[in-house]
């Protein structure tokens, strides 16, 4: 089971600022480990943002985006607001957390 | 030239070279970069300072004659020898040595003095760049500011002491006293700020805002490792929503204490609007002459005040109908035999050295030769530096990076521990032997001179060209990345690519070189320099430079 | 492109073009409406900050990286009410030119900033 995510969302002005860090190597398949093998490549590639059950953000990522990967976007919402981020990866591994806009 | 035997000409000639009416009612008293130097030393200013593109010829790319010329300064004077090479030798013999905190103490008293309210203002690269200050974590500098009346700061150096250490000193020694301020370094998670912006001090009734800007790439110039959990950068577009805030917040003066370097600084006051001045440091120019910037939101003067202890700036605004209506501004060089030492000072030193003092004290070596470092391709205290570690380390080639601090000794003096860690004292002084193609020494190479010749200030680190020993090399700095450095020889024969050479260096920035733990590199020098006895004259290993004729950013050496 | 499904033959372009291509455009216009917020020099290749804003009403975001071997690092998909916005971090292996691309009206624009990455070392 991989590490939670730490998810941060504050209204301000009708406006909820959400920030996203996920946990996960993003392996690219272009590093090689200690002994000069290449560590295949697997990673985060799809992520999807529901607040109270509605899409707010969807993303693909490839190989490139950084270890631990960091997302900020602000969408039209209200405080309280329920939001669940779920995230797959190229191995089928699945998370999901929640956070409630404060 | 002239000399005062007579101690009353001396008093007299003093009280003239330091007498500075007040001006207005806003008053800020800045130094930066003093490399922990407590006590008085020499200083010998570059003469290869280039500029190149659009910053070829322009402040601060002037040095000797030209720098003189341009800043209305007569030849042969007190203040010639202040600010430029000129005459070095002759001239330090005859003026003495600059800086010292004991003796700045005693001149940041007298100018606070004369003007109430005054904030003194220190830029950062402070706690390190001694012995003393590597050896106590930089609690003596710590001590010394608090002990200087310092009221705000940021930062560069500083941060080499580590992320914890840095907090340590921040909240418990400097608590309710001195402000550390940067509005660039942020949270490396969600981006939040890890040191207050600004402060808002009220100056004889007036709002004056000082925001803090951090060196923008000490986790690249330095090894990031110090401070992993923080990013920095210019951050342009939070800078100007800081300005915003705090002229809304009523502010009348906004100045920017700014470590990010001359050319930065300049490019940031032609794009930033609102800020009336800023006070700058890192690149270690001594500029008498503020620049004036224009930009969509008026004008931004733009200084820098040197390094290690040699001057102390004073800005003074006249604030008349909610805002700066003029201003004046002295670069002043702090002459040590012409400004008495504050006891305070001078005991607080002398408690600091004195577990030290004899190991400070230790005599190297003596030498022959002016040993100097600043320049943007050598420097002869360098090349000793280079010397020893190719002996010392049995390598062809070595490599010492273009730090813009280290101190100036004279023919005839000697070398001692103190001068030795004056160039060397840092919290990751490994030494390295690497086996490296000649393919990977030109990607070095051309590195290092895109850090210090992009026509870009952005793209721009501010330190000097990485010191090269054993290897010549052709640099065109004014060519695109990859295209500057050409002839690499090493004992007549060019460099083959594919070639494997062994290379010496010290100061690398990554972790597995800190894993792997060589010697420190005074160890090393210091035994070359026991071992050779007296440094001779020494043959400086520059680089051949094309396309800077007539550029006044740099003029043959005249020691 | 649908936003469940990951945009294969876009992640597996090797060049600018391939991207393009693969998103179904030609080359976009450069455009002041793009805004691409990001250092001049990498503190670090391997976490290198991205912001990418818009004045344009936007439902898609591209970040390409043009020397990396996949080019395409990232794409977002906003649904209405989502803010034309966005910031991650990406890895960088040299200095490169970043690309931002936006969608708004089935049209695609973009902003361009060449991003250094630095071996570093050095300082004043
Ligand atoms: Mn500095
Ligand atoms: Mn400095």
């Amino acid at each position: 089971m991989s590490d939670p995510m730490r998810v941060r969302a504050t209204e301000k002005d009708g406006i909820v600022d959400v920030k996203i860090l996920m946990k996960h190597d993003m392996e690219s398949g272009q590093r090689k480990d200690a002994a000069g093998k290449v560590v295949p490549a697997w990673f985060i590639n799809v992520l999807n943002v529901k607040a109270q059950g509605k899409d707010v953000f969807n993303a693909q990522f490839g190989p490139a985006v950084s270890k631990d990967p960091f997302l900020n976007f602000k969408y039209k919402g209200s405080k309280g607001d329920k939001i669940v981020v779920s995230w797959v990866d190229t191995k089928d591994d699945k998370r999901t957390d929640e956070a409630t806009a404060s | 030239l002239s000399l005062h035997s007579n101690p009353s000409m001396a008093q007299a000639a003093a009280n003239k070279f330091y007498d500075l009416p007040k001006y207005g009612n806003v008053h800020l008293l800045h130094f930066t970069d003093c490399h922990a130097q407590l006590q008085p030393i020499y200083f010998r200013e570059p003469n290869v300072n280039l500029g190149i593109g659009s910053q070829a010829g322009k402040t601060p790319h002037l040095v000797g004659e030209y720098f003189l010329k341009a800043n209305g300064i007569p030849a042969g004077t007190r203040d010639a020898h202040a600010f430029t090479y000129l005459n070095f030798t002759e001239a330090a013999k005859t003026y003495g040595q600059v800086g010292g905190f004991a003796h700045l103490a005693t001149l940041v008293k007298q100018i606070k003095a004369s003007r109430p309210g005054s904030l003194l203002l220190d830029g950062g690269d402070t706690w390190q760049g001694s012995g003393t200050a590597l050896w106590t974590n930089g609690q003596d500098m710590a001590n010394a500011a608090l002990a200087l009346g310092v009221d705000l700061m940021t930062a560069h150096w500083e941060m080499t002491l580590g992320e914890d250490r840095v907090m340590e000193i921040v909240n418990k020694d400097f608590k309710g006293k001195i402000e550390f301020l940067a509005q660039n370094i942020k949270t490396a998670d969600f981006g939040d700020p890890v040191f207050p912006s600004y402060s808002i001090r009220n100056m004889n009734g007036i709002p004056v805002a000082i925001i803090g800007q951090a060196f923008p790439y000490t986790p690249i110039a330095n090894p990031g490792y110090f401070v992993p959990n923080w990013t920095f950068g210019i951050q342009e577009e939070n800078l100007q929503k800081t300005i915003d805030e705090v002229k809304a917040k009523g502010a009348k003066v906004v100045v920017l204490l700014s470590h990010n370097g001359m050319d930065v600084d300049l490019k940031l006051a032609s794009r930033v609007r609102g800020l009336h001045a800023i006070l700058g440091g890192h690149t270690h120019d001594g500029v008498p002459i503020p620049v004036k910037v224009q930009n969509a939101g008026g004008t931004t003067l733009v200084t820098n005040a040197g390094s290690n202890g040699k001057y102390l700036a004073v800005l003074d605004f006249d604030v008349k109908g909610g805002k700066p209506v003029d201003f004046r501004y002295k670069l002043m060089p702090v002459f040590s035999n012409l400004i008495p030492a504050d006891q305070s000072m001078a005991a607080l030193i002398q408690n600091i050295r004195k577990p030290y003092e004899s190991r400070l004290q230790e005599v190297l070596a003596t030498t022959d030769a002016l040993l100097y470092r600043r320049g943007n391709f050598n420097g002869s205290f360098d090349q000793v530096i280079l010397d020893g570690l190719m002996a010392q380390k049995n390598a062809e080639i070595a490599f010492s990076p273009g730090f813009r601090w280290g101190t100036t000794l004279l023919p005839g003096q000697n070398i001692t521990m103190e001068n030795l860690l004056d160039q060397t004292a840092i919290t990751y002084p490994y030494t390295t032997v690497n086996a490296m193609t000649g393919n990977t020494i030109k990607t070095i190479l051309e590195d290092v001179a895109d850090n210090l010749f992009n026509p870009d200030p952005y793209y721009q680190q501010g330190g000097d060209m990485v010191r090269v020993g054993g290897l010549q090399y052709t640099i065109d700095p004014a060519a695109s990345m990859g295209k500057r450095i050409t002839e690499m020889r090493l004992n007549g024969k060019l460099l083959d690519a594919d070639k494997v050479y062994k290379v010496a260096g010290w100061a690398p920035v990554s972790e597995a070189a800190k894993n792997t733990g060589g010697e420190p590199i005074w160890d090393v020098i210091a035994r070359h320099l026991r071992e050779i006895k007296t440094v001779k004259a020494v043959q400086l290993n520059e680089p051949a430079i094309i396309g800077v004729s007539g550029n006044p950013g740099i003029a043959p050496i005249s020691i | 492109a649908q936003a469940e499904e990951w945009n294969k033959a876009a992640f597996e372009g090797k060049s600018l073009d391939d991207v393009f291509k693969a998103l179904g455009t030609s080359t976009p216009d450069k455009s002041s409406a793009v805004t691409l917020n990001a250092p001049d020099i990498a503190e670090n290749g391997a976490v290198v900050p991205v912001s990418v804003t818009s004045t344009l009403k936007a439902d898609q975001i591209a970040i390409l990286v043009e020397k990396n071997p996949s080019t395409l690092a990232a794409q977002f998909f906003l649904p209405a009410g989502t803010e034309a916005f966005v910031t991650t971090r990406i890895k960088m292996g040299q200095t490169s030119n970043v690309y931002a691309l936006v969608k708004a009206d089935g049209k695609w624009a973009m902003a361009v900033k060449e991003i250094k990455v630095t071996l570093g070392g050095c300082g004043g």
